[in-house]
Protein backbone atom coordinates (compact mmCIF):
# COMPACT_ATOMS: atom_id res chain seq x y z
CA UNK A 1 0.00 0.00 0.00
CA UNK A 2 1.27 3.45 -0.88
CA UNK A 3 2.06 5.51 2.24
CA UNK A 4 -0.19 8.54 2.73
CA UNK A 5 2.85 10.61 3.69
CA UNK A 6 6.35 9.88 2.44
CA UNK A 7 9.23 11.88 3.86
CA UNK A 8 12.52 11.50 1.99
CA UNK A 9 15.95 12.75 3.11
CA UNK A 10 14.39 15.74 4.80
CA UNK A 11 16.70 18.28 6.45
CA UNK A 12 16.11 21.75 7.83
CA UNK A 13 18.66 24.29 8.93
CA UNK A 14 17.23 27.57 10.19
CA UNK A 15 18.74 30.93 9.28
CA UNK A 16 20.28 31.06 12.76
CA UNK A 17 22.35 28.01 11.79
CA UNK A 18 20.39 25.67 14.04
CA UNK A 19 19.88 22.32 12.36
CA UNK A 20 16.40 21.22 13.36
CA UNK A 21 16.14 18.14 11.15
CA UNK A 22 18.80 15.93 9.70
CA UNK A 23 18.10 13.51 6.90
CA UNK A 24 14.71 12.24 8.06
CA UNK A 25 13.09 9.37 6.16
CA UNK A 26 9.64 8.24 7.20
CA UNK A 27 6.61 6.57 5.65
CA UNK A 28 3.26 7.14 7.31
CA UNK A 29 0.54 4.65 6.46
CA UNK A 30 -2.97 5.58 5.49
CA UNK A 31 -5.32 5.37 8.44
CA UNK A 32 -2.77 4.76 11.18
CA UNK A 33 -2.10 6.66 14.38
CA UNK A 34 1.56 7.53 14.57
CA UNK A 35 3.04 9.06 17.69
CA UNK A 36 6.24 11.03 17.36
CA UNK A 37 8.02 10.81 20.66
CA UNK A 38 10.87 13.08 21.59
CA UNK A 39 12.15 15.64 24.09
CA UNK A 40 11.62 19.40 23.65
CA UNK A 41 13.58 20.81 20.75
CA UNK A 42 13.90 17.41 19.06
CA UNK A 43 12.50 18.73 15.78
CA UNK A 44 8.97 17.35 16.03
CA UNK A 45 7.24 20.68 15.37
CA UNK A 46 9.63 21.53 12.54
CA UNK A 47 8.85 18.21 10.89
CA UNK A 48 5.10 18.84 11.11
CA UNK A 49 5.50 22.43 9.97
CA UNK A 50 7.33 21.34 6.83
CA UNK A 51 4.68 18.77 5.94
CA UNK A 52 1.95 21.39 6.44
CA UNK A 53 3.80 24.02 4.40
CA UNK A 54 4.44 26.48 7.23
CA UNK A 55 8.21 26.08 7.10
CA UNK A 56 10.29 25.52 3.96
CA UNK A 57 12.66 22.54 4.02
CA UNK A 58 16.36 22.95 3.29
CA UNK A 59 16.75 19.67 1.40
CA UNK A 60 14.66 16.58 0.77
CA UNK A 61 11.03 16.17 -0.13
CA UNK A 62 7.64 15.24 1.27
CA UNK A 63 4.74 13.75 -0.64
CA UNK A 64 1.17 13.53 0.62
CA UNK A 65 -1.07 11.00 -1.14
CA UNK A 66 1.56 10.80 -3.87
CA UNK A 67 1.76 14.57 -4.47
CA UNK A 68 4.72 16.80 -3.69
CA UNK A 69 3.96 19.25 -0.87
CA UNK A 70 5.74 22.11 -2.64
CA UNK A 71 4.67 21.61 -6.25
CA UNK A 72 1.14 20.41 -5.50
CA UNK A 73 0.63 22.38 -2.32
CA UNK A 74 -3.01 23.10 -3.03
CA UNK A 75 -3.82 19.43 -3.18
CA UNK A 76 -1.66 18.26 -0.28
CA UNK A 77 -2.61 21.04 2.11
CA UNK A 78 -6.31 20.57 1.48
CA UNK A 79 -5.98 17.05 2.93
CA UNK A 80 -4.32 18.16 6.15
CA UNK A 81 -5.64 19.59 9.39
CA UNK A 82 -3.22 20.93 11.98
CA UNK A 83 -3.72 21.52 15.69
CA UNK A 84 -0.74 23.63 16.76
CA UNK A 85 1.04 23.31 20.05
CA UNK A 86 0.53 26.90 21.17
CA UNK A 87 -2.93 28.31 21.85
CA UNK A 88 -2.76 30.60 18.85
CA UNK A 89 -6.17 32.14 18.39
CA UNK A 90 -7.46 35.60 17.60
CA UNK A 91 -9.09 37.53 20.41
CA UNK A 92 -12.26 39.16 19.19
CA UNK A 93 -13.66 36.63 16.72
CA UNK A 94 -16.48 34.38 17.82
CA UNK A 95 -16.06 30.60 17.90
CA UNK A 96 -18.57 30.21 15.09
CA UNK A 97 -16.83 32.77 12.88
CA UNK A 98 -13.39 31.32 13.41
CA UNK A 99 -14.39 27.77 12.40
CA UNK A 100 -16.19 29.14 9.35
CA UNK A 101 -13.07 31.10 8.49
CA UNK A 102 -10.92 27.96 8.71
CA UNK A 103 -13.26 25.96 6.52
CA UNK A 104 -13.30 28.66 3.84
CA UNK A 105 -9.55 29.09 4.01
CA UNK A 106 -9.16 25.46 2.98
CA UNK A 107 -11.40 26.01 -0.02
CA UNK A 108 -14.52 24.27 1.26
CA UNK A 109 -18.04 25.52 0.62
CA UNK A 110 -19.84 26.70 3.76
CA UNK A 111 -21.54 23.83 5.60
CA UNK A 112 -23.26 25.04 8.79
CA UNK A 113 -24.74 21.61 9.55
CA UNK A 114 -21.32 19.92 9.60
CA UNK A 115 -19.76 22.68 11.69
CA UNK A 116 -22.66 22.61 14.11
CA UNK A 117 -22.19 18.87 14.66
CA UNK A 118 -18.44 19.35 15.00
CA UNK A 119 -18.88 21.97 17.71
CA UNK A 120 -21.38 19.72 19.48
CA UNK A 121 -18.92 16.80 19.40
CA UNK A 122 -16.33 19.03 21.01
CA UNK A 123 -18.79 20.39 23.61
CA UNK A 124 -18.35 23.84 22.12
CA UNK A 125 -21.75 24.49 20.64
CA UNK A 126 -23.09 26.49 23.59
CA UNK A 127 -20.02 28.71 23.29
CA UNK A 128 -20.38 29.34 19.59
CA UNK A 129 -21.13 33.05 19.98
CA UNK A 130 -18.47 33.66 22.64
CA UNK A 131 -15.43 35.70 21.77
CA UNK A 132 -12.25 33.64 21.75
CA UNK A 133 -10.57 35.72 24.43
CA UNK A 134 -13.35 34.83 26.87
CA UNK A 135 -12.61 31.10 26.67
CA UNK A 136 -10.55 29.06 29.11
CA UNK A 137 -7.34 27.36 27.99
CA UNK A 138 -9.07 24.01 27.61
CA UNK A 139 -11.87 25.53 25.54
CA UNK A 140 -9.33 27.27 23.33
CA UNK A 141 -7.67 23.95 22.65
CA UNK A 142 -11.05 22.52 21.66
CA UNK A 143 -11.54 25.45 19.27
CA UNK A 144 -8.16 24.74 17.69
CA UNK A 145 -9.22 21.13 17.15
CA UNK A 146 -12.52 22.29 15.67
CA UNK A 147 -10.66 24.63 13.31
CA UNK A 148 -8.37 21.81 12.19
CA UNK A 149 -11.32 19.52 11.52
CA UNK A 150 -13.52 22.21 9.95
CA UNK A 151 -12.53 21.24 6.41
CA UNK A 152 -12.89 17.48 6.91
CA UNK A 153 -9.21 16.59 6.53
CA UNK A 154 -7.93 13.08 5.74
CA UNK A 155 -4.83 13.64 7.82
CA UNK A 156 -4.76 15.27 11.23
CA UNK A 157 -1.65 16.55 12.99
CA UNK A 158 -1.85 17.07 16.73
CA UNK A 159 1.23 18.87 18.02
CA UNK A 160 1.54 18.08 21.73
CA UNK A 161 -2.22 17.99 22.16
CA UNK A 162 -2.16 17.26 25.87
CA UNK A 163 0.26 19.98 26.99
CA UNK A 164 -1.56 21.85 29.76
CA UNK A 165 -4.77 19.92 29.30
CA UNK A 166 -6.89 18.60 32.16
CA UNK A 167 -7.89 14.96 32.57
CA UNK A 168 -11.37 15.38 31.19
CA UNK A 169 -10.29 17.08 28.01
CA UNK A 170 -7.55 14.52 27.55
CA UNK A 171 -10.13 11.77 27.78
CA UNK A 172 -12.43 13.58 25.35
CA UNK A 173 -9.55 14.13 22.99
CA UNK A 174 -8.55 10.47 22.90
CA UNK A 175 -12.14 9.53 22.31
CA UNK A 176 -12.29 11.95 19.42
CA UNK A 177 -9.00 10.63 18.03
CA UNK A 178 -10.30 7.07 18.19
CA UNK A 179 -13.48 8.13 16.42
CA UNK A 180 -11.54 9.86 13.66
CA UNK A 181 -9.25 6.86 13.39
CA UNK A 182 -12.27 4.63 12.91
CA UNK A 183 -13.55 6.87 10.12
CA UNK A 184 -10.23 6.43 8.31
CA UNK A 185 -8.40 9.64 9.21
CA UNK A 186 -4.63 9.30 9.53
CA UNK A 187 -3.46 10.85 12.79
CA UNK A 188 0.03 12.01 13.65
CA UNK A 189 0.60 13.30 17.15
CA UNK A 190 3.69 14.47 18.93
CA UNK A 191 4.27 14.03 22.60
CA UNK A 192 7.00 13.59 25.13
CA UNK A 193 5.06 11.18 27.27
CA UNK A 194 5.60 7.48 26.60
CA UNK A 195 2.27 6.67 28.28
CA UNK A 196 0.42 8.77 25.76
CA UNK A 197 2.00 7.02 22.82
CA UNK A 198 1.25 3.73 24.51
CA UNK A 199 -2.38 4.56 25.01
CA UNK A 200 -3.30 5.66 21.54
CA UNK A 201 -0.74 4.94 18.84
CA UNK A 202 -0.31 2.08 16.37
CA UNK A 203 3.26 2.98 15.65
CA UNK A 204 5.77 5.11 17.47
CA UNK A 205 8.64 7.13 16.03
CA UNK A 206 11.40 8.35 18.29
CA UNK A 207 13.00 11.62 17.32
CA UNK A 208 15.90 13.38 19.00
CA UNK A 209 18.20 16.22 18.01
CA UNK A 210 16.65 16.35 14.56
CA UNK A 211 17.17 12.66 13.82
CA UNK A 212 14.52 10.01 13.53
CA UNK A 213 16.09 7.27 15.63
CA UNK A 214 13.57 4.57 14.98
CA UNK A 215 10.01 3.89 13.96
CA UNK A 216 8.43 0.72 15.19
CA UNK A 217 5.22 -0.93 16.17
CA UNK A 218 4.16 0.29 19.54
CA UNK A 219 4.26 -3.20 21.05
CA UNK A 220 7.85 -3.83 19.98
CA UNK A 221 8.97 -0.49 21.23
CA UNK A 222 7.23 -0.74 24.56
CA UNK A 223 9.03 -4.00 25.19
CA UNK A 224 12.27 -2.21 24.52
CA UNK A 225 11.35 0.82 26.61
CA UNK A 226 9.86 -1.31 29.40
CA UNK A 227 13.22 -2.55 30.64
CA UNK A 228 14.26 -2.02 34.23
CA UNK A 229 17.45 -2.53 36.16
CA UNK A 230 17.96 -3.99 39.60
CA UNK A 231 21.18 -3.02 41.36
CA UNK A 232 22.38 -5.36 44.12
CA UNK A 233 24.85 -3.74 46.46
CA UNK A 234 27.18 -6.31 48.03
CA UNK A 235 28.68 -6.26 51.51
CA UNK A 236 31.91 -7.72 50.12
CA UNK A 237 33.02 -6.70 46.60
CA UNK A 238 33.65 -9.61 44.21
CA UNK A 239 36.17 -9.95 41.36
CA UNK A 240 34.12 -12.32 39.32
CA UNK A 241 30.68 -13.84 39.33
CA UNK A 242 30.00 -17.24 40.82
CA UNK A 243 29.12 -19.63 38.01
CA UNK A 244 25.68 -20.29 39.39
CA UNK A 245 24.76 -16.71 38.52
CA UNK A 246 25.87 -16.92 34.90
CA UNK A 247 22.33 -17.44 33.45
CA UNK A 248 21.25 -14.00 34.72
CA UNK A 249 23.67 -12.01 32.54
CA UNK A 250 24.67 -9.78 35.42
CA UNK A 251 27.02 -6.87 35.04
CA UNK A 252 29.60 -6.14 37.73
CA UNK A 253 30.38 -2.54 38.55
CA UNK A 254 34.01 -1.40 38.26
CA UNK A 255 34.65 -1.63 42.00
CA UNK A 256 32.95 -5.02 42.18
CA UNK A 257 30.54 -3.82 44.83
CA UNK A 258 27.45 -3.84 42.65
CA UNK A 259 25.72 -6.42 40.48
CA UNK A 260 23.30 -5.09 37.89
CA UNK A 261 20.43 -7.19 36.59
CA UNK A 262 18.35 -6.05 33.62
CA UNK A 263 14.82 -7.38 33.28
CA UNK A 264 11.62 -6.66 31.46
CA UNK A 265 8.59 -5.49 33.40
CA UNK A 266 6.24 -6.33 30.56
CA UNK A 267 7.44 -9.95 30.43
CA UNK A 268 5.59 -12.73 32.21
CA UNK A 269 8.38 -13.26 34.71
CA UNK A 270 10.98 -10.80 35.81
CA UNK A 271 13.23 -13.51 37.27
CA UNK A 272 13.91 -11.45 40.36
CA UNK A 273 12.85 -14.07 42.90
CA UNK A 274 15.02 -16.73 41.31
CA UNK A 275 17.95 -14.34 41.09
CA UNK A 276 17.75 -13.40 44.75
CA UNK A 277 17.61 -17.05 45.74
CA UNK A 278 20.60 -17.80 43.55
CA UNK A 279 22.51 -14.86 45.04
CA UNK A 280 21.74 -16.19 48.49
CA UNK A 281 22.77 -19.73 47.53
CA UNK A 282 26.06 -18.40 46.12
CA UNK A 283 26.83 -17.04 49.59
CA UNK A 284 26.79 -13.37 48.66
CA UNK A 285 25.25 -11.07 51.22
CA UNK A 286 23.50 -7.89 50.24
CA UNK A 287 23.85 -4.46 51.78
CA UNK A 288 21.14 -2.79 49.76
CA UNK A 289 19.20 -3.05 46.56
CA UNK A 290 17.34 -0.65 44.31
CA UNK A 291 15.56 -0.71 40.98
CA UNK A 292 15.53 1.95 38.29
CA UNK A 293 13.79 2.46 35.01
CA UNK A 294 15.58 4.24 32.21
CA UNK A 295 14.06 7.66 31.71
CA UNK A 296 12.96 8.68 28.26
CA UNK A 297 15.97 10.95 28.06
CA UNK A 298 18.32 8.06 28.83
CA UNK A 299 16.62 5.92 26.23
CA UNK A 300 17.06 8.66 23.67
CA UNK A 301 20.72 8.99 24.51
CA UNK A 302 21.16 5.25 24.30
CA UNK A 303 19.37 5.06 20.99
CA UNK A 304 21.37 7.97 19.68
CA UNK A 305 24.64 6.30 20.68
CA UNK A 306 23.57 3.00 19.19
CA UNK A 307 22.71 4.64 15.87
CA UNK A 308 25.83 6.79 15.72
CA UNK B 1 -8.29 29.73 -7.60
CA UNK B 2 -9.37 29.19 -4.02
CA UNK B 3 -12.33 31.60 -4.10
CA UNK B 4 -13.62 30.43 -0.74
CA UNK B 5 -10.34 31.45 0.91
CA UNK B 6 -10.42 34.91 -0.68
CA UNK B 7 -14.04 35.25 0.39
CA UNK B 8 -13.41 34.39 4.05
CA UNK B 9 -10.24 36.48 4.39
CA UNK B 10 -12.00 39.49 2.86
CA UNK B 11 -15.16 38.93 4.85
CA UNK B 12 -13.46 38.57 8.21
CA UNK B 13 -11.12 41.50 7.62
CA UNK B 14 -14.14 43.66 6.78
CA UNK B 15 -15.97 42.34 9.80
CA UNK B 16 -13.45 44.06 12.05
CA UNK B 17 -14.20 47.31 10.25
CA UNK B 18 -17.97 47.00 10.71
CA UNK B 19 -17.56 45.95 14.34
CA UNK B 20 -15.80 49.22 15.06
CA UNK B 21 -17.88 51.25 12.64
CA UNK B 22 -18.25 54.27 14.91
CA UNK B 23 -14.50 54.54 15.40
CA UNK B 24 -13.89 53.85 11.73
CA UNK B 25 -16.15 56.67 10.63
CA UNK B 26 -15.97 59.12 13.51
CA UNK B 27 -12.22 59.57 13.47
CA UNK B 28 -11.81 60.59 9.80
CA UNK B 29 -14.91 62.79 9.95
CA UNK B 30 -13.67 64.59 13.04
CA UNK B 31 -10.12 65.04 11.77
CA UNK B 32 -11.33 66.27 8.38
CA UNK B 33 -13.64 68.74 10.06
CA UNK B 34 -10.75 69.99 12.19
CA UNK B 35 -8.59 70.52 9.13
CA UNK B 36 -11.37 72.51 7.53
CA UNK B 37 -11.86 74.64 10.58
CA UNK B 38 -8.12 75.33 10.96
CA UNK B 39 -6.87 75.44 7.37
CA UNK B 40 -10.04 76.19 5.49
CA UNK B 41 -11.61 78.87 7.67
CA UNK B 42 -9.07 80.25 10.14
CA UNK B 43 -5.97 80.30 7.93
CA UNK B 44 -7.63 79.86 4.56
CA UNK B 45 -9.62 83.06 4.81
CA UNK B 46 -6.31 84.96 4.78
CA UNK B 47 -4.92 83.04 1.81
CA UNK B 48 -5.81 84.16 -1.68
CA UNK B 49 -7.07 81.78 -4.36
CA UNK B 50 -4.62 79.26 -5.79
CA UNK B 51 -4.86 78.79 -9.55
CA UNK B 52 -8.33 80.26 -9.42
CA UNK B 53 -9.53 77.86 -6.70
CA UNK B 54 -10.39 79.08 -3.22
CA UNK B 55 -8.05 77.71 -0.57
CA UNK B 56 -10.74 75.83 1.34
CA UNK B 57 -11.64 73.90 -1.77
CA UNK B 58 -8.06 73.57 -2.95
CA UNK B 59 -7.02 71.50 0.06
CA UNK B 60 -9.82 68.90 -0.31
CA UNK B 61 -7.92 66.46 -2.60
CA UNK B 62 -4.80 66.71 -0.42
CA UNK B 63 -6.87 66.11 2.67
CA UNK B 64 -8.48 63.02 1.17
CA UNK B 65 -5.06 61.72 0.10
CA UNK B 66 -3.60 62.33 3.54
CA UNK B 67 -6.24 60.13 5.17
CA UNK B 68 -6.24 57.60 2.36
CA UNK B 69 -2.51 57.00 2.50
CA UNK B 70 -2.23 56.75 6.26
CA UNK B 71 -5.37 54.62 6.59
CA UNK B 72 -4.46 52.26 3.75
CA UNK B 73 -1.06 51.64 5.25
CA UNK B 74 -2.39 51.30 8.79
CA UNK B 75 -5.20 48.92 7.81
CA UNK B 76 -3.16 46.65 5.60
CA UNK B 77 -0.06 46.52 7.77
CA UNK B 78 -2.08 45.77 10.90
CA UNK B 79 -4.22 43.21 9.05
CA UNK B 80 -1.24 40.98 8.30
CA UNK B 81 0.99 41.93 11.24
CA UNK B 82 -1.58 40.99 13.88
CA UNK B 83 -1.93 37.31 12.84
CA UNK B 84 1.86 37.18 12.64
CA UNK B 85 2.07 38.64 16.13
CA UNK B 86 -0.52 36.31 17.69
CA UNK B 87 0.71 33.30 15.70
CA UNK B 88 -2.61 32.67 13.96
CA UNK B 89 -0.81 33.16 10.64
CA UNK B 90 0.08 29.44 10.84
CA UNK B 91 -3.37 28.68 9.53
CA UNK B 92 -3.06 30.89 6.47
CA UNK B 93 0.41 29.48 5.81
CA UNK B 94 -0.84 25.90 5.98
CA UNK B 95 -3.92 26.52 3.84
CA UNK B 96 -4.12 25.63 0.15
CA UNK B 97 -3.86 29.21 -1.07
CA UNK B 98 -1.40 31.09 -3.26
CA UNK B 99 0.28 34.37 -2.37
CA UNK B 100 -1.93 36.06 -4.90
CA UNK B 101 -5.10 34.92 -3.14
CA UNK B 102 -3.76 35.99 0.24
CA UNK B 103 -2.95 39.42 -1.20
CA UNK B 104 -6.38 39.79 -2.82
CA UNK B 105 -8.06 38.92 0.48
CA UNK B 106 -6.03 41.12 2.82
CA UNK B 107 -5.15 43.99 0.50
CA UNK B 108 -8.61 43.97 -1.06
CA UNK B 109 -10.18 44.39 2.38
CA UNK B 110 -7.74 47.11 3.42
CA UNK B 111 -8.27 48.97 0.14
CA UNK B 112 -12.05 48.67 0.48
CA UNK B 113 -11.91 50.20 3.94
CA UNK B 114 -9.78 53.08 2.70
CA UNK B 115 -12.11 53.61 -0.21
CA UNK B 116 -15.08 53.85 2.13
CA UNK B 117 -13.14 56.29 4.32
CA UNK B 118 -12.13 58.37 1.30
CA UNK B 119 -15.75 58.63 0.23
CA UNK B 120 -16.83 59.62 3.72
CA UNK B 121 -14.19 62.35 3.81
CA UNK B 122 -15.34 63.68 0.45
CA UNK B 123 -18.92 63.79 1.69
CA UNK B 124 -17.80 65.56 4.86
CA UNK B 125 -15.79 68.04 2.79
CA UNK B 126 -18.87 68.74 0.72
CA UNK B 127 -20.60 69.92 3.87
CA UNK B 128 -17.95 72.61 4.39
CA UNK B 129 -17.23 73.76 0.85
CA UNK B 130 -18.90 73.64 -2.52
CA UNK B 131 -17.16 70.86 -4.42
CA UNK B 132 -17.29 70.49 -8.17
CA UNK B 133 -15.52 67.49 -9.62
CA UNK B 134 -14.38 68.10 -13.19
CA UNK B 135 -13.52 64.48 -14.03
CA UNK B 136 -15.42 62.10 -11.74
CA UNK B 137 -14.21 58.96 -13.52
CA UNK B 138 -10.57 59.97 -13.22
CA UNK B 139 -11.18 60.99 -9.65
CA UNK B 140 -12.49 57.48 -8.92
CA UNK B 141 -9.59 55.89 -10.79
CA UNK B 142 -7.01 57.84 -8.76
CA UNK B 143 -8.89 57.09 -5.57
CA UNK B 144 -9.05 53.34 -6.21
CA UNK B 145 -5.47 53.06 -7.50
CA UNK B 146 -4.19 54.90 -4.46
CA UNK B 147 -6.17 52.72 -2.07
CA UNK B 148 -4.80 49.55 -3.68
CA UNK B 149 -1.18 50.65 -4.01
CA UNK B 150 -0.88 51.98 -0.51
CA UNK B 151 -2.67 48.99 0.95
CA UNK B 152 -0.08 46.86 -0.83
CA UNK B 153 2.65 49.07 0.61
CA UNK B 154 1.13 48.65 4.07
CA UNK B 155 0.98 44.89 3.54
CA UNK B 156 4.72 44.91 2.85
CA UNK B 157 5.35 46.87 6.02
CA UNK B 158 3.19 44.41 7.97
CA UNK B 159 5.16 41.46 6.60
CA UNK B 160 8.47 43.18 7.24
CA UNK B 161 7.77 44.45 10.75
CA UNK B 162 8.90 42.23 13.59
CA UNK B 163 7.47 44.42 16.37
CA UNK B 164 4.99 47.22 16.94
CA UNK B 165 7.71 49.91 16.78
CA UNK B 166 8.69 48.90 13.27
CA UNK B 167 5.05 48.82 12.31
CA UNK B 168 4.77 52.51 13.23
CA UNK B 169 8.20 53.53 11.99
CA UNK B 170 7.60 53.96 8.27
CA UNK B 171 4.14 55.58 8.50
CA UNK B 172 5.46 58.05 11.09
CA UNK B 173 8.89 58.84 9.75
CA UNK B 174 8.42 58.49 6.02
CA UNK B 175 4.84 58.62 4.87
CA UNK B 176 3.47 61.49 6.97
CA UNK B 177 6.33 63.88 6.04
CA UNK B 178 6.06 62.91 2.38
CA UNK B 179 2.34 63.62 2.39
CA UNK B 180 2.76 66.99 4.07
CA UNK B 181 5.64 67.94 1.76
CA UNK B 182 3.86 66.58 -1.32
CA UNK B 183 1.64 69.60 -1.78
CA UNK B 184 -1.37 68.50 0.29
CA UNK B 185 -1.98 72.02 1.51
CA UNK B 186 -0.24 74.14 -1.14
CA UNK B 187 0.70 74.28 -4.79
CA UNK B 188 4.32 73.36 -5.49
CA UNK B 189 4.68 76.58 -7.47
CA UNK B 190 4.41 78.46 -4.15
CA UNK B 191 7.78 77.03 -3.06
CA UNK B 192 11.20 78.57 -3.83
CA UNK B 193 12.67 77.10 -7.07
CA UNK B 194 15.25 74.92 -5.30
CA UNK B 195 12.56 73.26 -3.16
CA UNK B 196 10.37 72.76 -6.20
CA UNK B 197 13.11 70.55 -7.66
CA UNK B 198 13.46 68.62 -4.39
CA UNK B 199 9.71 68.07 -4.27
CA UNK B 200 9.78 66.38 -7.66
CA UNK B 201 11.51 63.42 -5.95
CA UNK B 202 8.55 62.98 -3.63
CA UNK B 203 6.27 60.27 -5.08
CA UNK B 204 3.27 61.55 -3.13
CA UNK B 205 3.40 64.80 -5.10
CA UNK B 206 2.35 62.92 -8.24
CA UNK B 207 -0.58 61.30 -6.46
CA UNK B 208 -1.93 64.53 -5.04
CA UNK B 209 -1.32 66.46 -8.23
CA UNK B 210 -3.17 63.93 -10.38
CA UNK B 211 -6.00 63.65 -7.89
CA UNK B 212 -6.32 67.43 -7.68
CA UNK B 213 -6.38 67.66 -11.46
CA UNK B 214 -9.42 65.39 -11.58
CA UNK B 215 -11.21 67.95 -9.38
CA UNK B 216 -10.09 71.33 -10.70
CA UNK B 217 -8.05 70.64 -13.83
CA UNK B 218 -5.06 72.27 -12.18
CA UNK B 219 -1.93 70.23 -11.54
CA UNK B 220 1.69 70.58 -10.49
CA UNK B 221 2.82 67.89 -12.93
CA UNK B 222 1.08 66.49 -15.98
CA UNK B 223 -1.69 63.96 -15.38
CA UNK B 224 -0.03 61.33 -17.55
CA UNK B 225 3.07 61.43 -15.39
CA UNK B 226 0.93 61.18 -12.25
CA UNK B 227 -0.87 58.14 -13.58
CA UNK B 228 2.36 56.48 -14.73
CA UNK B 229 3.94 57.06 -11.32
CA UNK B 230 1.09 55.54 -9.36
CA UNK B 231 0.93 52.49 -11.63
CA UNK B 232 4.69 52.11 -11.33
CA UNK B 233 4.39 52.24 -7.55
CA UNK B 234 1.61 49.66 -7.64
CA UNK B 235 3.67 47.26 -9.75
CA UNK B 236 6.74 47.79 -7.61
CA UNK B 237 4.77 46.90 -4.47
CA UNK B 238 3.31 43.82 -6.18
CA UNK B 239 6.78 42.70 -7.20
CA UNK B 240 8.07 43.08 -3.64
CA UNK B 241 5.14 41.14 -2.18
CA UNK B 242 5.61 38.42 -4.78
CA UNK B 243 9.30 38.17 -3.90
CA UNK B 244 8.48 38.05 -0.17
CA UNK B 245 6.15 35.10 -0.63
CA UNK B 246 8.40 33.32 -3.09
CA UNK B 247 11.35 33.43 -0.71
CA UNK B 248 9.20 32.92 2.39
CA UNK B 249 10.61 36.17 3.75
CA UNK B 250 9.92 36.34 7.51
CA UNK B 251 7.12 33.85 7.03
CA UNK B 252 8.54 30.42 6.32
CA UNK B 253 11.85 30.72 8.12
Amino acid sequence: MQPIIKISDLSKTYESGHQALSNVNLDINDGEILALLGPNGAGKTTLISIICGIVASSTGSVTVAGHDTVKDYRFTRSLIGLVPQELTLGAFDSVWNTVNFSRGLFGKEPNPAYLEQLLKDLSLFDKKDSELRELSGGMKRRVLIAKALSHEPRILFLDEPTAGVDVELRKDMWQLVRGLHKSGVTIILTTHYIEEAEEIADRVGVISAGKLLLVDNKDNLMRELGKKQLALELKQPVDQLPESLAPYNLEISADGAQLIYTYNTTGERTGITALLQAVNAAGLSLKDLNTSQSSLEEIFVKLLKAKA
Amino acid sequence: MNYQAIRVIYKFEMLRFWNTLMQSIASPVISTSLYFVVFGSAIGSRIQEIDGVSYGVFIVPGLVMLSLLTQSIANASFGIFFPKFTGTIYEVMSAPISFFEIVIGYVGAAASKSFILGSIILITANLFVDLNIAHPVWMMAFLILTCISFSLFGFIIGLWATNFEKLQLIPMLVVTPLVFLGGSFYSVSMLPPAWQTVTLFNPVLYLISGFRWSFFEVADVSVGVSLAMIIFFLLACLAIVWWMFKTGYRLRN
